[in-house]
């Protein structure tokens, strides 16, 4: 396939590896940030390829695993009313709240439906006007500019019965909390390519100046990701502490302009709780003044409970890199997909999950009685 | 640009209540949970030494011969897609369930549940596509029944088939999981997703340069043309629902054996590839309706391979793995680039992702 075929071709694969290897002199621990990249290098066995010098962590680049408990609970609480359609992308549905999740919720009857873009959902609110039709706007960058482009059609069109439950966070203000963290044992970036497409990279430069810490922005087949490791441990190995771009066939440095110009009239910066990881300042999204008439939270006011908290799930050590999925005493015995005790179990791109589904068993491959055995 | 200093951490991960008091969606997907529903809820009540076989159908000793005997219900939506309807889906549907017994298909029951104010032409489309694939399986239609109910109690069409087969006298042993040996050779009948992805593509209003046709079909002729060239065959599974990845699980679970699969073998069609790439969905579990994956002794493989792409149901058929004693109960695949990971069975619906 154009595009997809030529980034998967196992002798291009072999020769990067080998290229990695004769590189490599010390060990060094590289953070991929975004989950589709932990997809992708589970998926494809892609560190069976690398030498025993380089140890990849998964970073908290998935939006479903970063997403705050509480804002799952205010999810499941909307799309329970009888007057709301509540519409979102698949894998938010099965994310634990303390006590449900919205796919919990559609069993017993609520309306809740996956869709595929939010102007979908802005077209179900032109097609149910008796309806208030809520959008789950989740997500990086990536997303933002449609999520924006929905409030922004919303408001042009006029239609009231549409509202978005925002929860968007940033991507360069999680690195710099993860690398001001005293226990942080990043020593190189992938940067997440679709933010770069959208964001450009200049909001790097200052990160890899300050810390002393090479970014590559880089793309999401297993090529572009190999590519991303190399150009990681030259820097790493030449003492270099620059921006770099692996996935200049997508991103400019100056990144997507009409979109971050649509961002910026419907959103504005704000402080935002990461699952896991705490309050961070500066590290989100919210509608900004004429849009705030779209926000779910002031439609919908919400007085919940306090999330109950569980002590067993690390996934804020696993979301910084400092734990892998298999360090966690309930990964495939306590915590499975069917049975999630924290997000990174649930989507595709968490790192659990991945891990799961992927490798779960390569401990297996070597003591089978290591591993727990799924019920079946 | 944030100045936060992350020194200790309060992990915000709940302990969930398991929804496991209701049906969801997923206990229909034909992954685990469907899984759990069977072990937990319909064995314990009707467990016996049939049914232990864990087959598409049950195999019935009558009289010195072996009739096969399935079931099946159809409540696709939408009711017609790129390539067929619920009617010729439900005989083929079916009629693949008896062939994996290595039945030849001879009678089905048919049982509507219409709801009210179907359109008369959409049954009557329905009902003679029908009958088309009944001709075409070469299969009689017995007997019946049809029930109405109220206005948006139903989804327009909801179709039951039975059916019945015969297992020829030439059909040495039992064709079942249970035979699958170690260094037996697997083979698939054709190309993956097909089905899936012409439901998928019509459901999320996708449109492609070529379109994507279900590749529903009578994967009989395929399996007759197996027996009669004489190929010891141990195992047949179609790949319906939860896809090729879901069935090898299955299998690599009841035997305790190790499935190993080549990614760069299993066929895709470039469309449909690029389909599952925008719906973020993995080709290993989308559904098929005219594919099937068998398992024969190695040295019979390539004889096996020749006599399936004769047949023009089974004319892409390719070999993409064997079985393998350890690790067990697992399936692995090798990647394009080389590296390996464990193909696992599918948990819930497969999700569309964020991005």
């Amino acid at each position: 396939m154009k595009f997809l075929s030529e980034y998967r071709d196992q002798k291009a694969a072999e020769q990067l590896a080998g290229a990695i290897r004769q590189k490599v002199r010390r060990p060094w621990t590289i953070m991929e940030i975004c989950g589709g990249q932990t997809h992708t290098i589970v998926k494809s066995g892609l560190e069976d390829l690398l030498p025993r010098e380089i140890t990849l962590v998964h970073g908290p680049g998935c939006p479903v695993c970063v997403t705050p408990i509480e804002l799952i609970d205010k999810a499941v609480a909307i799309a329970a009313r009888p007057d709301v359609i509540f519409c979102s992308f698949g894998d938010m549905l099965r994310v634990p709240g303390s006590s449900k999740s919205l796919f919990d919720v559609k069993a017993e009857g609520g309306d809740v439906r996956i869709v595929y873009s939010p102007l979908d959902a802005l077209k179900l609110a032109k097609a149910n006007p008796q309806k208030q039709v809520v959008f789950f706007a989740v997500g990086f960058e990536t997303t933002a500019p449609a999520n924006a482009m929905a409030a922004w059609q919303a408001d042009h069109d006029g239609i009231e019965n549409f509202s978005l439950l925002v929860s968007h966070v940033l991507v360069p203000p999680a690195m710099e909390a993860l690398l001001s963290s005293e226990s942080c044992v990043v020593q190189g970036f992938l940067a997440a390519g679709h933010v770069c497409t959208i964001m450009g990279f200049e909001e790097y430069f200052p990160i890899a100046a300050k810390y002393e810490v090479p970014i590559v922005v880089t793309g999401f087949e297993p090529l572009d990701i190999l590519d991303g490791i190399l150009m990681t441990v030259a820097q790493l190995e030449e003492g270099r502490h620059e921006v770099e771009n692996q996935y200049s066939r997508a991103v400019r440095r100056e990144g997507n302009r009409p979109a971050q110009k649509t961002i910026a009239e419907v959103f504005e910066v704000t402080p935002r709780e990461w699952r896991g990881l705490g309050e961070i300042p500066a590290s989100g999204f919210q509608l900004r003044g004429r849009f705030q008439k779209y926000d779910a939270n002031r439609r919908f006011p919400f007085t919940g409970e306090p999330a109950h908290e569980s002590p067993e799930c690390i996934s804020g050590l696993i979301l910084q890199g400092i734990k892998k999925p298999h360090d966690c005493p309930a990964f495939a015995v306590k915590c499975t997909p069917e049975n999630p005790l924290g997000a990174p179990m649930v989507s595709s791109e968490g790192a659990c999950a991945a891990y799961y589904h992927y490798g779960r068993r390569q401990n297996h491959l070597v003591q089978p009685e290591l591993s727990g055995s799924p019920s079946r | 640009m944030a100045d936060a200093k992350i020194t200790s951490f309060n992990l915000s991960c709940p302990v969930p209540r398991v929804a496991d008091d209701r049906i969801v969606l997923a206990h229909g997907g034909g992954g685990r949970l469907t899984h759990q529903l069977i072990e937990k809820i319909f064995m314990p009540a009707f467990s016996n030494d049939m049914l232990e076989q864990r087959h598409d159908g049950a195999v019935l000793p009558l009289n010195g011969s072996r009739l096969a005997f399935t079931t099946d219900s159809f409540v696709v939506r939408p009711l017609i897609f790129p390539g067929g309807n619920i009617g010729d889906l439900a005989v083929y549907g079916t009629v693949n369930d008896l062939a994996m017994c290595g039945a030849r298909p001879l009678y089905l029951s048919a049982g509507f549940i219409l709801e009210e104010g179907l359109e008369m032409d959409t049954l009557r489309a329905v009902v003679s596509s029908m009958q088309q694939a009944a001709a075409k399986a070469n299969v009689k239609l017995v007997t019946g029944d049809t029930k109405v109910v109220d206005k948006g109690k139903g989804d327009g069409v909801f179709v039951n088939t039975s059916g019945i087969g015969l297992i020829e006298a030439n059909v040495k042993g039992t064709i079942g999981p249970a035979s699958v040996q170690v260094g037996d050779a697997v083979i698939i009948s054709g190309d993956l997703g097909r089905h899936g992805i012409a439901i998928l593509s019509v459901r999320e209003g996708l449109e492609f340069e070529s379109p994507i046709l279900s590749d529903t079909d009578s994967v009989w002729p395929a399996v007759e043309a197996l027996l009669n060239a004489g190929i010891e065959i141990h195992c047949l599974r179609d790949l319906t629902r939860g896809g090729l990845a879901t069935t090898l699980n299955e299998i690599a679970g009841d035997r305790n054996v190790c499935i190993k699969l080549e990614e760069v073998l299993i066929p895709v069609d470039e469309t449909v590839q690029s389909a599952c790439e925008i719906l973020g969905l993995d080709p290993l579990y989308v559904a098929n309706e005219g594919r099937f994956a068998v398992f024969v002794p190695a040295a019979q493989a390539d004889k096996a391979l020749e006599v399936m792409k004769k047949v023009p149901v089974s004319a892409g058929s390719v070999r993409i793995g064997k079985v393998e004693e350890s690790p067990g109960r697992t399936v692995v695949l090798q990647s394009r680039i080389g590296g390996n990971r464990v193909v696992d069975m599918l948990s819930g619906e497969q999700l569309p992702r964020i991005c």
